[in-house]
């Protein structure tokens, strides 16, 4: 039987701002344990919460980008349950009147597009950090747990998607535009390393007609795109072979193992998903003015899929290009940057940095704006390149220096006389040489194999350790046959 | 009754409370008046009465993105029964 994933994601978003969601203490990542609390958050009998109205904001504006009606009354619920991540027994969160609503978020595939609906955006507090001692740092085995609260508190944000995504392809791109989009409003920094973005998928299958939906999986620990990718392809594997052997998929949250390349059972406390919402009577409603809202529309930055099409127009690149190039909010700026400095054609930016600089920046896993290779070094070496000083070729080996140094382009051609050999003498003599070393490949061109002619001017450029410039190899060695 | 003892059981374990065969009994008793008492309201027409968000009629009450102070890690963990590195130390979970 062929069968259809049903993916649908909840993707959770620390919103950078500068305090807490309810109280004044810092937000700031990597601090020693509990430096950043108070009554607040630390949920002592008496203490009050009050909402960070930036927080608020922040989530109107991710709602208003992805094209969600906003909620002109809404309210927070409290969440209880009992886990040591929350010292209040609940966490405030927001249950029927979230900030936003019915959204969506426009994909471009390889070789289709498709339309993946956002159901809600809430507003919520983050909850503390554990860490688990003994038992290899995993919950289950471990003697007991410490816990820092200084994350307890931050501001959280959740976008929770529609069931729309049918493959882990298109949930990779999904993730990657929200991030995009995100970052270009400024709203989060996204970064997975550091958990400020976390991704949730849920998975079920069905045989492909059917409407009814299958049982599904929650699959957690998925901290980065690669491993959303591939956990959801490991998780579709496992139910096509259960669901094939008449097997029944149980309900349950799964671990993404990455180093094993599987997911698991997660062992968590067995406690009913019993949460009991109700409104918090700490806080009070929110109301907001209709007129406010039509200002924050108004002053959105431009999004991706803005982006996109100005890089087609303005600059006339293929849709491949500006669609790989606003990919990340960094790229879109490093290559604005780069066609700001150079004089010439936009698509020679746009290959170097897709080729050569996002092949180094994947295989050092560096983000493009902590790389060594600015803007300022590309377009130098690509004007070494426009007035022959080096060759094609050389640029590729200037290139990867560069990377590793960040020294400018034309310091590393002097330091490491990378010059291209354009004098028409010494060329020519190394074409002589050439044509008297290789008499079978002379012979064979002149029988009409053009193939022995690129063999030659590849023993020239072997000589020149290639730095002949080709143009002029070329017309000698012709010239001279 | 509305409220079975079984209701009661499970509502004692939602808050984590350990209650004698007795206490279970008496607690469903109660309750059942709670309920009775709150069901009152089923009597009235509320069709058009918008649910109420807070006994209190405020709104917007927001505060700006200020840091303000926090406490010293030695004053947070004061009451921790059990602590370890600046953490407060809890016993396993599963």
């Amino acid at each position: 039987m062929e069968f259809e994933s049903v993916i649908g994601l909840e993707i959770h978003v620390e919103l950078d701002t500068e305090s807490k969601m309810f109280c004044g203490c810092s937000t700031r990542f990597g601090e020693a344990p509990n430096t950043q609390t108070c009554p607040v958050c630390l949920g002592m009998p008496g203490s009050l919460p009050v909402p960070n109205k930036k927080a608020v904001e922040y989530v109107i504006r991710t709602g208003l980008a992805i094209f969600c009606d906003i909620s002109l009354f809404s309210q927070f619920h409290r969440k209880n349950y009992f886990y040591p991540d929350m010292p209040k027994n609940y966490q405030i969160s927001q249950y029927d009147i979230p900030l936003c609503i019915d959204g969506h978020v426009d994909l471009e595939m390889e070789d289709y597009a498709t339309t993946i609906g956002v159901t809600r955006i809430h507003l919520e507090e983050d909850t503390g950090k554990l860490l688990h001692i003994g038992g290899a740092g995993r919950i289950a085995g471990a003697d007991y747990s410490q816990v820092d609260f200084n994350r307890a508190g931050v501001p959280l944000m959740e976008i929770v998607s529609e069931p729309d995504i049918r493959t882990p392809e298109e949930a990779k791109a999904y993730a990657q535009k929200i991030r995009a989009i995100l970052v270009s409003l400024g709203v989060s920094d996204c970064n997975m390393d550091q958990g400020s973005m976390r991704v949730d998928a849920n998975i079920s299958l069905r045989p492909v007609g059917r409407e009814e939906l299958g049982v599904k999986a929650e699959l957690k620990n998925l901290n980065s795109f690669r491993s959303l990718q591939r956990g959801l392809a490991y998780e579709i594997e496992r139910q096509t072979k259960a669901l094939q052997n008449g097997e029944a998929i149980v309900q349950e949250t799964r671990h993404w193992d990455e180093t094993k390349n599987t997911t698991s059972t997660l062992r968590t406390k067995e406690y009913a998903h019993d949460y009991r919402y109700f409104p918090d009577p700490d806080l009070v409603p929110m109301e907001f003015d209709p007129e406010w809202i039509e200002g924050l529309r108004a002053e959105l930055p431009e999004l991706p899929d803005e982006r996109k099409e100005r890089y087609m127009s303005d600059f006339g690149l293929p849709a491949h290009d500006a669609n790989l190039l606003v990919e990340t909010k960094a790229t879109g700026d490093f290559f604005e940057a780069a066609v700001a400095l150079y004089g010439g054609d936009a698509k020679i930016m746009s290959n170097w940095i897709l080729g050569d600089l996002t092949y180094y920046l994947n295989s050092e896993n560096v983000e493009i704006d902590a790389g060594e290779v600015k803007p300022a070094h590309l377009v130098e070496m690509v004007e070494l390149i426009d007035d022959g000083t080096i060759s094609g070729k050389i640029a590729k080996e200037l290139f990867s220096e560069m990377f590793k140094t960040g020294k400018m382009p034309k310091a590393i051609v002097e330091e490491k006389g990378m010059t291209q050999i354009s004098g028409q003498d010494e060329i020519a003599k190394i074409v002589d040489d050439v044509i008297a070393q290789n008499p079978d490949a002379v012979q064979e061109f002149h029988d009409g194999k053009e193939r022995a002619f690129g063999f030659l001017v590849g023993q020239a450029m072997r000589l020149t350790k290639g730095r002949g410039n080709p143009q002029l190899i070329n017309r000698l060695l012709k010239e001279r046959l | 009754m509305a409220i079975s003892e079984k209701d009661v059981k499970h509502v004692a374990w939602l808050a984590r409370l350990a209650l004698s065969d007795a206490e279970v009994e008496k607690f469903a008793k109660q309750l059942d008046v709670i309920l009775e008492h709150a069901g009152k309201i089923a009597e009235l027409d509320t069709k058009d009465v918008q649910p109420t968000a807070h006994a209190i009629p405020l709104k917007n009450v927001l505060r700006e993105d200020k840091v303000g102070r926090c406490l010293a890690p030695e004053v947070a963990l004061a009451n921790a029964p059990h602590q370890e590195d600046q953490a407060f130390v809890v016993p396993r979970i599963v």
